[in-house]
């Protein structure tokens, strides 16, 4: 599984830094940042629940 | 009067009037339903002033069209399905609030201001929520019941919590509670309206002069010094940023609290499981969140071009209300939607805080207050019940965010 973001799209809700924290976390501007950009599968439901959540779809998942 | 922009309904009787009224509180009005099923994208005329506008009603639409950079926030353009009297030349003069903007405008305050709620800066403030609750509740227990929750509790939480965040004294609390609940109300008059608004924006304009020259350690204080640099607002888009933080923290969260709670009390059996597993209260709280989908009204659209929503063209200019408690009650992504269920696992796929840019800003800090007040109160006053009967209590059917006036409980 591998994440990617697109940053200007984000509007810094923090859904995904409360949803999935080991994989997605904010700068100090608020927006998205990636810990990890090949999280384990043990936190594939996480990382799939934030990317569906994401009010402005900036959150991509492959594999 | 002077002359409205309202004063010629052009539709005739034959549309069904927006809004509607729920007949349960924990439920959304019954027509609901019935779009969803036969007529998911339908026309409705807006009761205000009889204009027709877009009523869309499936959860995947609603995230279509708040998701739809084709669509504006905009009131000021024709065909905005207005929700209040404004009359025309009012709204000439209006300055536009962040829910109101569009991108790039939009973007650029929000930016500001996002760096002030990210999930750090809200757990940080957690201490201080559970400070601000603890003392209501000993005030509540010192009094002893019946309490009414929404003035001991549900109101004043918020309202110092808010305060605090942006730097307003909460000596002032009684008069700007009063116009910012005449604000959210339907059936104000454009006089009342404009009154209301008017009052607590010569209020903040004294507060951020003052912060102009002495800045503190608070929201307001520090957009103004970013913006000192970034100039993204002049001085009243600042009055006007902090009247819809202002406005946006009191209503929401106090009404969620005590629907929430009456709620819980309403189902035994739930509140028993969460007293007995505080663990389930982040999930209870997205479902209480999609029960009630308090601001069903507060997404309104206009398309700026002809766009295509579930097979149904919505041409450039038509108003649109993408309905967040029609989509939260949808059954194909939320089986038996009217049951609350404290351990459904897709409730948080709610869109009681909206969708897309314009996504509720506090939304994460509203959780906290939420779990805050609902954890404490569970833990410390665990025989909490009402004092009155659920048809004495008066729920706000004419306000754009929904809730109850009172709610006595005792213990
Ligand atoms: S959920 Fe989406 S919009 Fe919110 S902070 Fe994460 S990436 Fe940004």
């Amino acid at each position: 599984m591998r994440v990617t973001t697109e940053q200007d799209r984000c509007v810094g809700s923090g859904q995904c830094a409360m949803l999935s924290p080991e994989v997605f976390d904010q700068d100090d501007a608020g927006l998205v940042v990636v810990l990890q950009q090949e999280p384990g599968e043990d936190l594939r439901a996480g990382v799939l629940q934030a990317v569906d959540l994401c009010p402005s779809r900036s959150l991509h998942v492959e594999g | 009067m002077t002359q409205s922009a309202d004063a010629t309904p052009e539709t005739g009787a034959s549309l069904p009037q927006f809004p509607m009224r729920r007949t349960c509180p924990f439920s959304e009005p019954r027509e609901y339903a019935e779009m969803r099923a036969n007529d998911p994208v339908s026309r409705a005329a807006l009761k205000v002033n009889g204009k027709p506008a877009w009523l869309v009603t499936r959860h995947e639409h609603v995230r279509q069209v708040l998701g739809d950079s084709r669509v504006s926030s905009n009131l000021k353009l024709p065909g905005y399905p207005h929700q209040f009297h404004i009359p025309e030349e009012m709204l000439a003069q209006v300055r536009l609030m962040m829910l109101n903007m569009d991108a790039p405008e939009h973007t650029a305050q929000r930016r500001m201001l996002i760096p002030e709620f990210t999930a750090r800066r809200i757990k940080e403030m957690r201490p201080r929520i559970q400070e601000i609750v603890d003392e209501r509740v000993d005030a509540m227990l010192a009094a002893g019941g019946p309490v009414d929750l929404v003035t001991a509790l549900a109101l004043p939480v918020p309202s110092l919590v808010i305060c605090e965040l942006l730097g307003v004294p909460y000596e002032d609390h009684a008069q700007f509670e009063q116009w910012s609940a005449a604000m959210m109300n339907h059936d104000l008059s454009p006089a009342e309206y404009g009154a209301a608004v008017q009052a607590l924006d010569m209020y903040l304009d004294k507060l951020v002069t003052l912060k102009e020259d002495e800045p503190g350690d608070d929201l307001i204080s520090r957009f103004l010094e970013k913006n000192r640099t970034e100039q993204v607002a002049d001085h009243v888009d600042v009055v006007t940023m902090a009247r819809l933080m202002l406005v946006g923290g009191h209503e929401t969260t106090a009404n969620m609290i005590a629907l929430g709670v009456l709620a819980l009390l309403q189902h035994p059996e739930q509140m028993a499981a969460l007293q007995a597993d505080p663990g389930l209260l982040p999930g209870a709280i997205e479902e209480l969140l999609r029960v009630f989908s308090i601001s069903d009204s507060g997404t309104a659209r206009v398309a700026l071009e002809d766009i295509e929503v579930g097979g149904v063209t919505i041409r450039a200019g038509e108003g649109i209300l993408a309905l967040n408690n029609a989509a939260d009650h949808d059954e194909s992504v939320f089986p038996e939607p009217g049951r609350l269920d404290i351990h459904r696992k897709e409730a948080r796929s709610h869109l009681a805080f909206g969708y897309g840019v314009h996504q509720c800003i506090g939304a994460n800090l509203a959780r906290v207050e939420l779990e805050t007040v609902y954890g404490t109160l569970l833990r410390r006053i665990p025989g909490l019940r009402l004092a009155a009967g659920q048809d004495e209590l008066r729920f706000k059917d004419d306000a754009m965010v929904y809730g109850v006036y009172e709610l006595p409980v005792t213990w």
